[in-house]
């Protein structure tokens, strides 16, 4: 692979740059020395040099190949033995063997990598340029001003060429030329990076007795031009990605809501032990990535494919199991039913604390789910927040259809608008109440699997949950699918919205104290039940 | 019709009844008899053996356990307050946490005053407050070095609160689970706000290290007892006070209330100014039982309005038997006598205990230990 490399490094360079200076031997002497700074200065010198041998040279050198032989002279070793670096001739095996290894600390080290990257600049394979180009956009430096200058002349594929525009810009900006700073600023503003406004701030002041500043006044408008740019540009994407974190964490929100947003609207009262069925959900995501990963560790990509289900089951479980035996007893009682499952709340965290330990779990991100699209480089939306984004949409899905495409969801609805008239023709309450309970809990569970894949995964993970989804429920309108998605999603939104300006902790109260106020105004949530089911 | 119009010419007999009960008594002979004796006993029984009875007699009373007994019947008010509003007015306040603690910082600010030079940094300004380079106080601060003004506070603040609290929330009429989530979202709020250092009181830490209370070394074995009777004091003040207005027409509205808002509104009563005077009546409560609790336990912090103890709260009422007021006593003292025996001897299954409890005292004993002794009675 190296071999190839350095061919078609070779046949580049020597075809595009036929009459450079030859490389001399007393050029890249001081690298056999000790002295950094003048092995810098040799280094930097091979670097801009178009000589083939230079090339070669640099190539050893990053690989630890390269080695100081008697009287100085440089050795670059290969699998054809050994040859003297600027003439080209072999080197005898005893002279070989005894060569020094040139050392480089990591300052040179970086510079010969990203010498090779402006070499690789002219490479055939344009995936190859890219990341060439990308490497030294990634570093900057003045010293590769001639061989960028070189490449973006002979550059045909636009995306490339973009990129060596503004390496070569970035460079230029200091040109003594105004003509080319006046080009460069307009290049460095068309590179659509915030934190390149830095680069321009030198050249948006006038020129002051220190000889900093523009003297130019066409460079220094451009570069005004370019700053504010730049700044809206900021102003936009962070206003983007603002308004995504507050979707991802509505959409959290959401899958927590969801449930109880069912079982409150169907029983009247607030399950407090709610939270603690995201938690369920949380554990057996945990274990299920456990369990694949020591028997099928070739599926472990796919393990939350597994884990959905069975979150989903072992929440509806334990929902059914709340259900039957205990909040069935307290129908009637709404006040002390709450109390009820603040109860079985602390005996689940207990429960999960002792089985599992006091310690968050580890709940890793399948390959798939790690990463993210950049849209701009203030802007990037994670895979995982995406993924979360759509699995609530499609559990909202799966919950419209359930509550109006079956007969369980056509029971659900009459029981909460009217549970009397309900039984009256002839609805079993009692189990629609447990199906039902259990579906609000299964889609906790469901919440629980998605919040393990962005979060600690603790005992105490469904506590801070509850009042956030309670208000969601409340904000939208008990017994509204359609208000429940408003809710959270508003309430996500309006939390990180605000939070820039107050923190965190004040935009909380802030939301709390909005909403309290909001139900003095609509005390039906936003989107109020029709019909007579008007308080008992 | 059960108006009765007697024939004239019986002056002695009623003119008019609408056949409804007496007012009942403030308490029976027997209960007059027993509060005396218990008067009597605590009043004179918790001096002799703090003060004079030597610490090798098996009867001496010790710090920890005069501490202990203060912190319970701190705890008792509290419970006695919220039994106010969830026995006789339906509100099932899970927020009274907050009243509690804003008591408890009323009386911290002056007791933080109180330690005067004594500090760690030898400031005028509370320790916290040079920790954190203020210069002077807040205007919140100012006059908290009087005890009287400090007294105050303790009434005032909680009592504002409550007030514009429960104006908004009963105006709109939010009621039952609703109003006890929000109530908790009140306390949760407000501790989120005193956790930060820049609200003003202590952040994280809250108050401590206190030194003096109205000159007197606050770890004083005398300074102890006096605060320990103190609470027994306003513990018996509380109850009476409790059963005065629960016996009173306004307590039988607002029983009314609990049992049928929208039938006493089609009688003509309007719930508002019922609701609002009872819930800010148990607010001052919780917030004196909040005031006495921090001279004697020492420290204050924004834990303390965490939704969890403001539930617990409830617990304590749910055990003895809401609607009862002696109940709600007795609950605090046994919930919070086996938490102390749990976290010295298994701390791992007070949760457990705790939530079974919460799960079990609805399920088999709706009317709590006080239910056991009323036989028959309707709630």
């Amino acid at each position: 692979m190296r071999t190839r490399a350095l061919e078609w490094l070779l046949g580049g360079l020597l075809c595009w740059h036929a009459g450079a200076a030859a490389l001399t031997a007393q050029d890249i002497q001081p690298l056999a020395g000790d002295d950094y700074a003048a092995k810098e200065e040799a280094v930097g010198r091979l670097v801009a040099d178009a000589d083939p041998r230079a090339a070669v040279l640099l190539q050893a050198l990053a690989d630890g190949d390269a080695a100081a032989g008697e009287a100085g002279r440089i050795i670059v070793g290969s699998r054809d033995g050994s040859v003297d670096a600027v003439t080209g001739e072999p080197v005898g095996e005893r002279e070989a063997a005894a060569a020094e290894p040139i050392m480089l600390n990591n300052r040179l080290r970086g510079l010969v990598e990203r010498g090779l990257a402006a070499a690789r600049l002219s490479a055939p394979d344009p995936v190859m340029r890219r990341a060439a180009a990308d490497a030294l956009l990634a570093n900057p430096d003045a010293r590769f001003q001639p061989l960028v200058e070189r490449a973006r002349a002979r550059e045909a594929d636009a995306e490339i060429k973009s990129r060596l525009d503004a390496l070569w810009a970035m460079a230029a900006l200091r040109d003594p030329d105004p003509e080319v700073r006046l080009a460069a600023v307009g290049l460095v503003a068309a590179r659509r990076q915030p934190e390149l406004r830095d680069l321009l701030r030198p050249l948006a002041e006038p020129a002051a007795a220190g000889g900093q500043g523009e003297p130019d006044p066409r460079v220094r408008a451009a570069a005004r031009a370019g700053i504010a740019s730049l700044d809206r540009l900021q102003w936009w994407g962070d206003l983007a990605a603002t308004l995504f974190s507050g979707l991802s964490l509505g959409s959290v929100l959401l899958l927590a809501a969801l449930g109880l947003a069912i079982t409150y609207g169907l029983i009247g009262v607030i399950n407090m032990a709610h939270g603690e069925f995201l938690m369920l959900g949380a554990y057996a995501t945990y274990v299920v990535q456990q369990a694949v990963q020591r028997h099928a560790p070739a599926l472990f990509d796919w393990y939350p494919l597994l884990s959905v289900p069975a979150s989903f089951a072992v929440a509806a479980l334990a929902g059914l199991a709340l259900e039957r035996l205990v909040l069935r007893h307290l129908y009637g009682r709404p006040l002390e039913t709450l109390l009820t499952t603040f109860g079985v709340s602390l005996l689940m965290i207990q429960a999960v604390r002792m089985t599992f330990g006091a310690q968050n779990v580890q709940v890793s991100n399948p390959d798939w789910m790690t990463g993210g699209i950049a849209l701009l480089p203030n802007l990037v939306l994670p895979y995982n927040r995406l993924i979360i984004l759509a699995f609530s949409l499609a559990v909202v899905a799966l919950a419209w259809a359930v509550l109006n495409r079956t007969r369980l969801g056509l029971f659900v609805r009459a029981v909460t608008q009217n549970r009397d008239m309900a039984a009256c023709v002839g609805v079993r309450t009692g189990k629609v109440d447990s199906y039902a309970f259990a579906f609000g809990a299964g889609i906790a569970g469901l919440g629980g699997c998605a919040l393990a894949q962005i979060g600690n995964v603790g005992p105490d993970l469904g506590q801070g949950y509850i009042i956030d989804s309670f208000m969601a429920v409340v904000l939208g309108g008990v017994g509204q699918l359609a208000g429940t998605i408003v809710g959270a999603l508003g309430l996500g939104m309006a939390s990180k919205l605000i939070e820039p300006f107050w923190g965190a902790v004040l935009a909380k109260i802030a939301v709390l104290v909005l909403i309290v106020l909001f139900i003095q105004k609509r005390p039906q949530g936003m989107f109020a039940l029709k019909g007579r089911s008007a308080e008992a | 019709m059960a108006a009765v119009i007697a024939p004239a010419g019986e002056p002695s007999a009623p003119r008019f009844s609408l056949g409804l009960p007496e007012r009942p008594a403030l308490l029976g002979r027997r209960a007059w008899i027993a509060l005396a004796v218990l008067v009597v006993a605590v009043g004179a029984g918790a001096p002799l053996c703090a003060l004079v009875l030597p610490e090798s007699h098996p009867l001496h009373l010790s710090a920890y356990g005069m501490t202990l007994a203060g912190k319970l019947m701190c705890y008792a008010i509290a419970a006695l307050a919220l039994d106010l509003v969830w026995g006789y007015c339906g509100i099932l306040s899970l927020g009274h946490g907050l009243f509690f603690a804003l008591g408890g910082y009323a009386m911290g600010m002056y007791l933080m005053r109180g330690i005067g030079r004594d500090g760690n940094y030898q400031s005028d300004l509370p320790d916290f407050m040079v920790f954190l380079n203020w210069k002077e106080l807040p205007w919140f601060w100012h006059g908290t070095e009087h005890f009287a003004y400090a007294l105050l506070l303790v009434v005032l603040v909680p009592a504002a609160v409550a007030w514009v609290f429960g104006y908004f929330a009963f105006r709109s009429r939010v009621k039952g689970v609703y109003l006890s989530i929000i109530t908790q979202a009140m306390t949760f709020a407000a501790m989120l706000l005193f956790y930060r250092n820049e609200t003003g009181f202590g952040g994280n830490n809250g108050f401590t290290d206190f030194k003096r209370i109205l000159g007197f070394g606050i770890t004083q074995p005398e300074t102890r007892t006096a605060l320990f009777l103190a609470t027994f004091a306003a513990l018996v003040l509380a109850f009476l006070l409790a059963r005065a207005v629960t016996t009173s027409k306004l307590g039988r509205v607002a029983t009314g209330i609990r049992d049928a808002e929208s039938r006493l509104m089609f009688l003509g009563y309007s719930p508002l100014g019922y609701k609002l005077f009872v819930w800010t009546l148990s607010a001052v409560l919780c917030g004196v039982a909040g005031a006495l609790y921090v001279p004697q336990v020492g420290i204050i912090n924004p834990s303390e309005m965490a939704p969890v103890n403001s539930i617990e709260m409830a617990i304590w009422v749910a055990v003895g038997g809401r609607g009862t007021l002696i109940g709600p006593i007795v609950g605090a003292f046994a919930v919070n006598g086996a938490k102390s025996v749990f976290t010295t001897h298994f701390a791992e299954y007070w949760l457990f205990f705790l939530g079974a409890i919460f799960v079990l005292v609805p399920l088999c004993l709706p009317r709590g230990i006080a239910g056991l002794f009323q036989r028959g009675r309707a709630m």
